[in-house]
């Protein structure tokens, strides 16, 4: 065991699941001999040939026609999309197609098929590279989305993803690429699905995020904590479906709710749980529920993305806000 | 600028095209070479495949009016194109039809109960045995051809000898996902036929109006992939042709495309198209002197293969086949909510588990 990086941690998912079961395939665009654009694939293909770690055409609807096929002809496919800005190119395979598929043919047949792809903002990228668009996933019957904060989680969660047998669209915050490292196991290891993880304890208000913006809830619940107030911070990890059990325990508990994600207001996952909160978990709150997300434009020029990304501060006084109604 | 001719560089690939045939209008053959590989008894067997399509296309046309059946894209005129490519294909090769295809989809081994299910919109007409290769109709136009390269790659993956084959009409090629299908099946060398059915019209858009190109086989040039037309009014034209790219894609040589020239003699679908509105009277009928049947029945009755008497008999077979496959129909259970829920996913998410209760108790009561 030793400290490491998201991206070091998603290429060993990768690397044990290649090993562990022959009909696991990743490809896509520059993951072969160049290990990808941000080295998520590095070395793969010399360890498992091109046969089984290889490089497509720059298509992104022909990467998901090739991940509908393969998964039809008994493959594992884990494609790549090089940047999830590219998805609308790709919406029909992913959401027309393969996230229908079981449903379509009456169960007889599974799509094992994990998507994989960068998003996020706050390393300055042209445009359609860092929007946050897993609120189209989440909308999408027969998907789950999946979403890590950490790289202790990305292993853990990746390789569950890559062993379910329905499809998954997994999003890798880049600033998480680099910026955090956690103690991450050698050996194979799993995260389930489907559940969410209280990643700091609180009595007072529960800060509900997913991706880097819980890197962020948990920066200002340290500063929330040094006046005071003791807030618990639920970490989504899969978006969709949503964990409604751990959720409503931390509504229940708290009795003060304040939403955080990256994406805009009127996208993201936020209004989900705000949904459920309001049907199944309106009668333990003692304030209204408090949001902290984008403005609704399309994400912004790279250059005034700080401006535009909630942050820290944003947090803090939103949280502030609810406590104190 | 001067020295550069474009139009000469653009009929480099315009001036090549030559359509292949073997059959004329008047049941003659044309092209002894290309001839089929098959005996007497089969070619009998091939034409009354294409007369039970015929038969299929008048009976559904009749069960949609009675409100028996739901969905249907004609196929009548077809024939040859559906027919005749289908004959060339081995049981375990790969389908990928598009909506108009169901014809090739049964003969492929898709009951015909299942294939009214599907039209009429029941769940259990997609419900396909996990050894029959074959996709249910695609809606979306293209993505059977994206799909169809990915299949033909794991076909290659697995080492199988099969091939993955699939169809979309003239309009679908006009869709980013038929030169992406074609591309990647040509990169990766994958066993895929590609079969694009010209008959014409993408519903009433004219074919002229799709495109620049001269020819849809043409399209092949820029995926690098052999591509040939044929006349898709001539079986046994269609017949060697889908032959000989099965052989040639299944020996490993990668992927083939293929543009038959054809007509539908209906409209689009039964859902309130109206040909008269972008078709003549007059285009109509000159199509209808190359009906694929004819000129089968045509050269069969000159070598006394095949007789009015026969094909009464046969009629009346297909008729009841068909009854037969009404009776199921109509006999399928009643869908069920809960049933759908338990289809989406392989783990049931708690979410869902939830809906799938409240659904059945609702279905109980």
């Amino acid at each position: 065991m030793a400290k490491t990086t998201m991206i070091k941690a998603i290429t060993a998912a990768m690397d044990e699941e290649l090993k562990r079961d022959d009909k696991v395939l990743v490809f896509g665009e520059d993951v072969g001999k160049n290990g990808g654009v941000f080295r998520a694939t590095d070395g793969l293909q010399e360890i498992y040939g091109e046969d089984r770690v290889f490089d497509t055409p720059l298509a992104e609807s022909g990467i998901g026609g090739l991940a509908a096929g393969l998964a039809f002809t008994g493959f594992r496919p884990v494609p790549e999309i090089q940047f999830f800005g590219f998805v609308f190119e790709v919406m029909d395979s992913i959401a027309g197609q393969i996230s229908r598929e079981r449903y379509r043919m009456g169960a007889t047949r599974k799509m094992p098929v994990t998507f994989r792809a960068p998003f996020g903002g706050g390393v300055h990228t042209p445009e359609l590279h860092s929007d946050s668009l897993e609120g189209l996933m989440a909308q999408t019957p027969g998907l789950r989305v999946v979403i890590p904060s950490g790289p202790y989680d990305a292993k853990g969660l990746l390789i569950s993803a890559i062993r379910s047998d329905d499809p998954v669209v997994f999003l890798e915050h880049m600033k998480l690429y680099r910026s955090v490292k956690e103690e991450v196991p050698d050996e194979a290891y799993i995260v389930p699905l489907d559940k969410a993880a209280v990643k700091r304890e609180g009595s007072d208000v529960s800060i509900i995020t997913y991706g880097y913006m819980v890197q962020e809830s948990l920066k200002a619940a340290e500063d929330l904590a040094k006046e005071g107030i003791n807030a618990e911070v639920v970490d989504l990890r899969t978006v969709s479906p949503l964990d409604e059990e751990t959720i409503l325990a931390s509504v229940k508990k708290t009795g003060r709710v304040v939403l955080v994600q990256e994406a805009q207001a009127q996208a993201g996952i936020s209004p989900a749980v705000a949904s459920l909160i309001a049907e199944k978990g309106i009668l333990s709150l003692e304030a209204p529920i408090g949001r902290v997300s984008a403005p609704d434009t399309p994400y912004p020029f790279s250059e005034a993305e700080s401006t535009w990304l909630p942050n820290k501060k944003d947090i803090v006084e939103k949280v502030k806000e609810v406590v104190n109604f | 600028m001067a020295g550069i001719d474009f139009d000469k560089l653009k009929n480099i690939v315009d001036d090549k095209f030559e359509t292949v045939r073997v059959l004329d209008n008047d049941g003659n053959v044309v092209n002894k070479d290309l001839f089929p590989d098959l005996s007497d008894e089969q070619i009998v067997e091939l034409f009354k495949k294409m007369v039970w399509s015929r038969v299929l296309n008048e009976r559904s046309t009749k069960l949609n009016r009675q409100g028996r059946l739901g969905f249907f894209a004609p196929t009548a005129g077809e024939e040859a194109s559906q027919i005749g490519s289908e004959f060339a294909m081995e049981k375990e090769d790969y389908i990928l039809p598009a909506y108009r295809d169901v014809p090739q989809l049964v003969l492929h081994g898709l009951p015909l109960y299942k294939a009214f299910l599907w039209s009429r919109g029941h769940v259990d007409g997609n419900k396909y045995p996990e050894n029959f290769n074959a996709l249910p109709p695609q809606i979306i136009i293209g993505a059977q051809y994206v799909q169809a390269a990915g299949i033909a790659l794991g076909l290659k993956k697995k080492g199988s000898k099969n091939v993955a084959y699939t169809y979309t009409g003239d309009g679908g090629t006009s869709q980013g996902d038929f030169y992406e299908g074609i591309n990647f099946a040509g990169a990766f060398k994958a066993p895929a036929i590609f079969v694009v059915q010209n008959n014409g019209y993408a519903i009433s858009v004219p074919r002229a109006k799709q495109t620049a190109a001269k020819t849809l086989a043409q399209k092949g040039v820029a995926a690098g992939i052999p591509f040939v037309q044929v006349d898709g009014m001539d079986a046994l034209a269609m017949y060697s042709v889908m032959k000989a790219a099965r052989e040639y894609a299944a020996a490993g040589n990668g992927p083939v495309l293929i543009e038959t020239l054809t007509y539908r003699f209906g409209p689009h679908t039964l859902s309130g198209d109206d040909p008269k509105r972008y078709r003549t009277a007059e285009e109509e009928q000159e199509w209808k002197e190359k009906d694929p049947l004819i000129r089968m029945r045509t050269y069969l009755d000159k070598k006394g293969l095949w007789s009015e008497e026969k094909e009464k008999a046969w009629t009346e077979e297909v008729n009841k086949e068909i009854d037969e496959a009404m009776v199921l129909t109509e006999k399928a259970p009643k869908q069920k909510v809960s049933e759908y829920l338990k289809n989406v996913f392989v783990d049931t998410p708690a979410t869902i588990q939830e809906q799938i209760d409240k659904y059945t108790k609702k279905e109980a009561e």
